[in-house]
């Protein structure tokens, strides 16, 4: 039974971090109708950055910030200089270039920073909770990691729903050339969209990057699973991220821990994601709104 | 639909309809010239209908008013200052409104939503002119939280004036509003347009296959045929000319 | 998608013929003075270019040293996987980033066929490898086939990452992190003395590799041409350029991709058996997720639907890293920085060839040649 809750609630933290990759990636393919395969070479070199700053001697949190600050601004102008490029073209192009990206990327930050595993701090204790004579595995750590997607997640929807640059945003995602005869300036908007999809992709590379190791690679894994979270939530949900993202983690989780351990793990993510685009290609939340007006 | 057109108030007047001219434009698409040496000048208070059949040029001709094509050569003028190059975006800070061929609702936002995309662009909106607009248009007001993808082709046309509208605009572009309505819709829209250009001095610029109503409704008619003006006259004049109704008309 | 794929300067290649040696010469029935008098029957000018090739192949390799044979051997293998590749997504559409892992398929399959204590003749051992590729190819494939861009690159990305994951886990057969070895085969008698016979030069096993590696491109490639050219290959495009015209027209889209993927798969399974033999070892690092883009990059390059363009695309990943880890030494970076330098220059090449040319060096040339031929022509008509 422990042993239940703890895979659980593991699965809970881990499905958070996937939620916010997830979500990233289905921020942009809504704007822009591209799937960043670079988003983890993007999250991965900003974690890099804080890295630098800790070893510098900056506290956690002010790193923690460069961190955020730094992705949007990789962001946007990853959007502005490369990606602009191929918007709107065959998706193929779009498609070679993110990956492009995603290596150039993790190769120059392996020639920066080296390949070695580099310890990551965590900000808050890697104990797990007791409840009286047991330790559960959740980790002021993990709490901290809930609550903080909870957190961007909020700060998302109400940017979306409550605020004019949201309005505009989804404007330009949804009807791109009417928004530009209202004055919307869609290309910015794009910009916009890009810039904050990779803050969050870049709080989902520094949060399951605490306590753990970095090392150029280390995203990998979690593109795959935020992708297959995100596919499974459906590409144009961002509920269906988080849900995607939460189920997700749960089913590895439980995979890992009953079903042979953690080589099976990417491969069980293949297979969940097999059967999500061959039962219902368009995800749990597959939105059946029309698309042309 | 409320007789009421959105008349002005004080501090809230509407400076009076713009003047747009265009000056031998030319608009290619690769090698097909869409548009080959088309003039004419649209006056405020009037409604001036551009006609002609499929591929006449009519589209392309308002694409390229409003910036969303480049023309080849050719000039756009609107009260006198030159828009040719005019960036997309600007065009409806100068005060120059396109409703695109298909409506152009963006259907994953609610109609509410819509329309606030229409006032974006102007900053801090009172919601007062949004009721407005609800008054002009009752039919939307019960769908204001309803995706736009749930209205039917009426209500969408209502919705893109509507929008349209609360752009404060000078000038309106009308794409086909008639294309796929019941008659007594397009009649109701018509006359709206009628009570606006009359009662604030409102520019349009009417683009329609239906040449019988926009005719009906129109002070102005201009013909194209195959991306060349063949006759410009008023809209009674031309109605009367049954020789240029059978041959480029339909009727 | 269908409507995009428009053939423009600005979107993929569009493949000329197949054919490595006569790319260059158009196919048309028009006769033209000064061009070299060409069989009219796709079989025969194919089989020209294979003799052709052949010839070419046993010149380099008997006037290189031993490391150069190695490289191309290297080469080979690479070419190999990357024809498929390129006739998956050049004239299919379909994006994989899955090929590395069926090259370790290849690999695997021939490593363990070779470690037997008779093992089975090598011909065999290599048929034994693109079928069971091919067949994991089939069951790829089948689930691939409804996906399209990004979908279909994310589960193939997915594949690529958790294939390697096997090897690890069934570590007593498959040798897990260190790998399998593989037992080169020996060159057969009559090897040495052919080679003597016809250059003087001495067999090494190298060298017998090296010319397993050509055979096995020639054949590949000489296979691959006749198929781009056929009933089959249009087929492909069909599907590619505008599926629901073609289901319209009866296709059944589903199995046309699958057989594609298959094709591809094959030549992928020949690639890492001869990439085993060459190498000597079969191990899951060498098949990551680096393999299968650099052999994207590498018909991106060569462009897409090229075979040409896949031989110019794998010299290039034959060649570079050596280049690059030379400069990244003397530029003062270690080893495994330096080494980092040729994927960051695969990636840099996959972005700026997808922004500013994105029909690759074959296509481009292609393109550009075709627009002078118009222009000549033009001025040809109009001077009348």
């Amino acid at each position: 039974m422990q042993q239940f809750v703890n895979t659980t609630l593991s699965g809970l933290a881990q499905g958070m971090v996937f939620a916010a990759f997830a979500l990233a990636l289905v921020l942009i393919w809504r704007s822009t109708r591209i799937v960043n395969f670079a988003q983890g070479s993007m999250a991965m070199a900003t974690t890099f950055v804080a890295l630098a700053l800790i070893q510098a001697g900056w506290n956690y949190w002010a790193a923690f910030a460069a961190a955020l600050v730094s992705g949007f601004v990789l962001g946007a102008v990853v959007e502005r200089v490369v990606i602009r490029r191929v918007e709107g073209g065959p998706e193929l192009n779009a498609v070679i270039v993110t990956l492009g990206l995603f290596v150039a990327i993790q190769a120059a930050v392996a020639i920066i920073a080296g390949s070695a595993f580099q310890s990551f701090p965590a900000p808050f204790g890697l104990r797990g909770f007791t409840i009286g004579e047991n330790t559960i595995a959740l980790t002021p750590n993990r709490v901290f990691v809930i609550v903080a997607v909870l957190v961007t997640m909020g700060l998302l929807v109400a940017l979306f729903r409550f605020t004019r640059v949201g309005l505009a945003m989804r404007a330009a995602a949804f009807g791109q050339e009417v928004a530009r005869l209202l004055g919307v300036r869609v290309g910015r908007m794009l910009t916009l969209g890009w810039a904050l999809a990779a803050v969050v992709g870049s709080l989902a590379g520094i949060l399951i990057a605490g306590g753990s190791f970095v090392y150029p690679a280390y995203m990998d894994s979690l593109i795959v699973f935020g992708f297959v979270a995100a596919v499974l939530g459906g590409l144009d949900s961002p509920i269906g991220a988080v849900v995607g993202g939460l189920l997700l983690g749960l089913a590895l989780s439980y995979v890992s821990a009953y079903f042979g351990g953690s080589s099976v793990v990417n491969l069980a993510a293949l297979v969940i994601l097999v059967v999500v685009l061959l039962v219902k290609p368009g995800g749990l939340f597959a939105s059946t709104a029309a698309r042309r007006a | 639909m409320a007789d009421t057109a959105v008349a002005g108030e004080p501090g809230t007047t509407r400076t009076s309809g713009a003047t747009l001219e265009v000056r031998n434009l030319i608009t290619s698409y690769g090698p097909v010239r869409a548009i080959d040496g088309v003039s004419l000048t649209a006056a405020p208070g009037r409604i001036t209908a551009v006609l002609g059949a499929n591929g006449a040029g009519k589209t392309s001709l308002l694409r390229t008013v409003s910036g969303l094509v480049r023309c080849v050569s050719g000039s756009v003028l609107l009260d006198g200052q030159d828009v040719t190059k005019a960036s997309v975006e600007s065009m409806v800070t100068r005060g120059m409104a396109h409703v695109p061929e298909g409506r152009g609702v963006i259907a994953e936002l609610t109609v509410d939503e819509n329309l606030r995309v229409g006032a974006l662009f102007r900053g801090k909106v009172g919601r007062d002119e949004f009721d407005r607009v609800y008054d002009l248009f009752p039919r939307l007001v019960e769908r204001r939280d309803n995706p736009a993808h749930t209205l039917s082709g009426g209500e969408r046309q209502m919705l893109v004036i509507g929008r349209a509208l609360l752009a404060r605009p000078r000038i309106l572009l009308l794409d086909e509003p008639s294309l796929g309505l019941a008659p007594r819709i397009v009649a109701q829209i018509f006359g709206l347009l009628r009570q606006l250009v009359d009662a604030e001095g409102l520019s349009v610029l009417l683009v329609e296959q239906n040449a019988r109503s926009a005719l009906s409704v129109a002070d102005v008619g201009i013909v194209l045929n195959l991306g060349r003006v063949v006759a410009t006259d008023d809209a009674k004049t031309l109605m009367a000319d049954e020789d240029l109704r059978h041959a480029y008309l339909g009727f | 998608m269908s409507d995009l794929q428009s053939p423009s300067p600005q979107t993929m290649a569009q493949p000329p013929a197949g054919n490595p040696a006569t790319a260059a010469a158009p196919a048309s029935t028009s006769s033209r003075k000064g061009r070299i008098p060409l069989p009219q029957s796709t079989l025969l000018r194919h089989l020209l270019a294979v003799l052709v090739c052949a010839v070419a192949a046993v010149a380099l390799l008997e006037l290189t040293d031993p490391f150069r044979n190695s490289q191309l051997a290297t080469l080979s293998y690479y070419a190999i996987a990357a024809g498929g590749l390129t006739v998956l997504t050049g004239l299919n559409g379909q994006i994989s980033l899955g090929h590395g892992a069926l090259m370790a398929v290849g690999a695997y399959t021939t490593g363990l066929f070779l470690s037997a204590d008779e093992p089975l003749p090598l011909p065999v051992i290599f048929l034994a490898a693109i079928v069971v590729t091919s067949l994991v190819g089939a069951l790829v494939g089948a689930a691939a086939s409804r996906l399209h861009g990004p979908y279909l690159a994310g589960a193939t990305l997915a594949l690529a990452v958790g294939l390697p994951g096997l090897a690890l886990k069934f570590k007593d057969t498959l040798g897990g992190e260190q790998g399998l070895r593989v037992r080169a085969p020996r060159a057969p008698d009559w090897f040495g003395d052919a080679i003597r016979t016809i250059s003087g030069n001495s067999a090494s096993a190298t060298k017998w590799l090296a010319y397993v590696g050509a055979i096995c491109l020639i054949i590949t490639y000489f296979l691959l041409a006749n198929l781009v050219r056929s009933r089959i290959g249009r087929t492909w495009r069909a599907v590619r350029d505008n599926d629901v015209a073609a289901e319209l027209a009866g296709i059944r889209l589903g199995s046309w991709r699958v057989l594609a993927f298959v094709v591809s798969a094959a030549c992928a399974g020949l690639g890492g058996a001869v990439l085993a033999i060459v190498v000597r070892l079969a191990a899951p690092s060498a098949f990551s997720l680096v393999l299968s883009l650099a052999l994207l990059t590498a018909i991106v390059l060569g462009g897409l639907g090229s075979l040409l363009g896949a031989l110019i695309g794998s010299a290039l990943l034959v060649f570079l890293p050596q280049v690059t880890t030379d400069l990244g030494s003397a530029a003062g970076l270690d080893g495994t920085e330096a080494a980092q330098l040729a994927p960051f220059v695969y990636g840099v090449v996959l972005v700026v060839a997808m922004i500013f040319a994105p029909a690759g060096i074959v296509g481009t040339i292609r393109l550009r040649w075709l627009a002078q031929r118009a222009k000549r022509s033009i001025a040809r008509e109009s001077g009348r």
